[in-house]
């Protein structure tokens, strides 16, 4: 196999969307394509996704207020113009939430960083061909192993025990991933159904490992483990602010990624599986491994992001202390296109909704599932370029979502 | 994308074999043999274990079966071993499935048989909380069948139930009504499910992603309209539950009757809709071309069939059976919505459609089977075995997995699941 498999061809569009430089036709051109020109063609799609997905929350923030419902009969003016008074507060607590301050900034970091890495997890299965709906429960596994080494040695030296509880984590995670890869390799299990299954069995075994003595902090009857040691804390990045270096290892690991997917030969075997499992195994490729290989350096992501924030942020292990990284991973991972560099952009932007949501629930008593429904919505728009290019008239490519393939039931 | 079912053809373990896979069995009979041996055997010398066979109320009342224990035991070991060393031996052919339905059936009742010793267990009661909780698996099975059989994959039937949940709580609580809540709720089903079809058939997103997205977006939206608008409304989520109804002179029947025919409403639709789909599916024109389109699109269409209404209308009515289901969980069982409370049953659903391969009375026995852990969980916790509470719950979930990775290989998908079509 000589060829290198890089991104799908695009499918021909009849607009001509793919020449080097399109010469715009002399009419027919919308106001929104004009306006956009400016902008590179692979953010037109996410930003405009994300315009519409904020609309449409703005909507959703109007129609379930109360004093809009039992204004509208009487003074639909009035009404509206107080529930736009809503949408605004919403949005202007969500952005100062999110990059109003030096505060707010590290609260955007801080969310960002697990975020990148369950993102990171789910690019590398897409990659490979792989739907990692498990990122939330490899999170866990990760958590729960990397607390553990954290505890439980003491007096050891912190250039060994940090990076110990980091690989705990890791291979925590990458254990949870090589079940659904194994089951998939030698059954032909689907990873869908398999990984969903393993969250909720993940979730189980910390609520049980909670009520354990050896795990459950001394004296306490509620569910919350021992303190991590302070030599297997990963440090603030500056004192005061709660952003810490596990950054700094999720920006490696996208590095890592990188490298991996597209300058090792393991990476190629990824794709190359991926794209076209029948011709990677006619070059020799063992479909088998890679599965497993893939699902294992996805989990082990996905562990690291548990690692980062039981060494870097809790300190200590609760259930329920992801509020679903892992599945906004799956949003992550289709917004960036399933590239590294995708991913953290992807990352920056969720991290700074979640971290907006907070104070917006707190200031303006929006929940904060808000942003739930937010990051559907752009997903949805994301997976249909053709809604978006439909809702506004404009042409884009036909780009992402092809990394993708769905794969009925393996049987 | 042909290629990829290829490969995956290429992976599927039927190619590798039976063999391999007969001898598994047949170490897992071994091992689970073992189990009750070591495990289920541990119990005080001279203890017995009684079952309960009533429901407590009036009718004709059975004795409690009162078995010894540690014998019966040893009994259903000797069972499951001995079927074990035949399948290593010479193997069941065609008849696996039964062989496997017996050795689970003798190891979970010297399971019951060792939870029980030295006291009893309701086995009417623990019947009947299976036929309950296999509800909405059952609805969510029917679901995915609609739309698989079709050639769409579903899965977004958890989020379909868990919209279902919601708005037949608000609808019923609102209009003091519960039928109506249920109306709301296929309604409901319906809607998610044509944003699912025009997804999956107009845009052609992948049919698993597009599942996904509205996964999360029920979630979402369920969670932000609880909080902001149920919570402070608390009258909008007390929708009053339907009560039983019981079926007169056939619940007179010892043991099956007051199980079965004393139930809420919901227990007779999923009955209904079982045989009506059976039949609709396998016996009828309509099901013939359902099935047609979801095996062969192109043939379909060369014969004058309307793929992409075909596939709109089931997916759509796949919607509306999951939405129904939903609404199972607000006012056929607890009374009121909660987040997220649907916890995992849609997928649970898919596995049990898996299982039964495609077919609703198959499903319906894979989902009891869930129901059952399920059930077994509930009323374990209550029982004092050393085990984990924690690990019971872990049961279904690991029955899942075991069914979709045992079973994904003997049993066949529609052909053109998951495949959009284009024209021409």
């Amino acid at each position: 196999m000589t060829g290198t498999p890089t991104a799908p061809v695009p499918h021909a569009d009849a607009m001509g969307v793919g020449d080097p430089a399109p010469t715009p036709p002399a009419g027919g051109q919308s106001a929104i394509e004009a306006w956009v020109r400016g902008v590179p063609r692979a953010l037109v799609v996410p930003a405009l996704a994300l315009l519409t997905a904020l609309a449409i929350g703005a909507i959703i923030i109007i129609v379930s207020d109360r004093d809009f419902v039992t204004q509208m009969g009487s003074n639909p003016a009035a009404a509206l113009g107080a529930g736009l008074a809503k949408v605004r507060d919403a949005y202007i607590g969500l952005i100062g939430g999110s990059i109003g301050s030096p505060r707010a900034i590290s609260e955007t970091l801080l969310q960002a960083t697990p975020l990148i890495l369950t993102g990171l997890a789910v690019a590398v299965g897409f990659r490979a061909g792989l739907f990692n709906i498990g990122a939330e429960g490899q999170l866990y596994a990760g958590a729960a192993s990397s607390i553990f080494v954290g505890f439980a040695l003491v007096g050891v030296p912190a250039f060994i025990h940090l990076p110990l509880a980091v690989l705990a984590g890791i291979a925590g995670g990458a254990f949870w991933g090589f079940i659904p890869g194994f089951l998939k390799a030698r059954t032909g299990a689907h990873e869908v159904i398999v990984t969903i299954m393993l969250n909720y069995v993940a979730y189980r075994f910390i609520d049980w490992l909670l009520n354990q003595p050896f795990f459950q902090r001394e004296g306490r009857t509620d569910q919350i483990s021992r303190f991590v040691e302070p030599s297997a804390e990963l440090p603030r990045l500056i004192e005061g602010f709660r952003t810490h270096w596990g950054i700094f290892l999720a920006l490696a690991a996208a590095a890592f990624v990188s490298w991996l997917l597209f300058r090792s030969t393991k990476g190629f075997e990824f794709r190359a599986v991926g794209l076209n499992p029948s011709a990677a195994r006619y070059a020799g490729m063992s479909i088998g491994g890679t599965l497993i290989l893939a699902m294992m350096v996805s989990g082990g992501l996905a562990g690291l992001a548990g690692a980062s924030e039981m060494l870097g942020s809790n300190k200590t292990l609760t259930p329920g202390f992801s509020p679903g990284w892992g599945f906004d991973a799956i949003a992550l991972a289709l917004l960036g296109g399933a590239r590294p560099l995708g991913v953290v952009f992807a990352a920056l932007l969720f991290g700074a909704l979640r971290a907006g949501a907070t104070p917006m629930q707190v200031s303006t008593g929006i929940p904060i599932d808000l942003v739930v429904v937010i990051q559907a919505l752009v997903i949805m728009f994301i997976a249909a370029p053709a809604l978006v290019r439909g809702l506004y008239r404009i042409r884009v490519e036909r780009r992402i979502g092809s990394e993708v393939f769905t794969k009925g039931w393996g049987a | 994308m042909g290629r990829v079912t290829a490969a995956a053809a290429a992976l599927s373990p039927a190619r590798r074999g039976g063999l391999t896979r007969e001898r598994i069995l047949g170490v897992v009979y071994l091992a689970l043999a073992a189990v009750i041996v070591f495990v289920f055997t541990g119990v005080e010398a001279g203890d017995s274990s009684a079952f309960g066979l009533n429901l407590g109320r009036g009718g004709l009342q059975l004795p409690d079966v009162v078995v010894p224990s540690a014998p019966t035991a040893y009994l259903l070991a000797l069972i499951a071993a001995s079927l074990g060393a035949m399948q290593l031996i010479r193997g069941f052919g065609t008849r696996w499935a039964v062989v496997l339905g017996v050795v689970v059936v003798a190891f979970v009742l010297a399971f019951l048989t060792w939870a029980s010793a030295g006291g009893s267990i309701n086995f009417a009661g623990l019947l009947q909380s299976t036929l309950q909780r296999s509800v909405p698996i059952t609805f969510g099975a029917l679901s995915g069948i609609l739309c698989e059989r079709a050639g769409v994959v579903n899965v977004a039937i958890e989020g379909m139930l868990l919209t279902g949940a919601f708005v037949s709580a608000v609808v019923a609580s609102a209009t003091d009504n519960s039928w109506l809540g249920v109306i709301g709720a296929v309604l409901a089903g319906g809607l998610l499910a044509a944003l699912l079809a025009v997804l999956a058939i107009r845009y052609l997103v992948d049919q698993i992603i597009a599942g996904i997205v509205l996964n999360i977006l029920a979630v979402g939206l369920t969670s932000f309209l609880a909080t902001r608008v149920l919570t402070p409304n608390p009258d909008l989520n007390s929708p009053e539950r339907f009560g039983e109804v019981q079926i007169p002179v056939l619940t007179e029947i010892p043991l099956l009757g007051p199980i079965v025919l004393e139930n809420n409403v919901f227990i007779y639709m999923m009955f209904a809709a079982i045989a009506i789909l059976s039949f609709m599916l396998f016996r009828t024109r309509w099901g013939l071309r359902v099935r047609s389109v979801g095996e062969h699109p192109k043939a379909a269409d060369t014969v004058g069939i309307d793929v992409y209404w075909v596939r709109y209308r089931n997916v759509i009515l796949g919607g509306m059976m999951a939405g129904l289901g939903g609404a199972y969980f607000t006012l056929g069982s607890t009374g009121s919505f909660e987040q997220e409370m649907t916890a995992g049953r849609g997928f649970i659903g898919l596995a049990a459609m898996i299982f039964g391969g495609w077919a609703p009375v198959g499903s319906f026995l894979a989902a009891l089977v869930f129901g059952f852990a399920d059930a077994l969980q509930s009323r374990l916790s209550i029982l004092n075995i050393p085990v984990a509470s924690q690990f019971l719950q872990m049961a279904p979930y690991i029955v899942t997995i075991v069914v979709v990775a045992g079973l994904v290989g003997r049993v066949r998908a529609p052909a053109a699941d998951g495949r959009p079509y284009r024209k021409g």
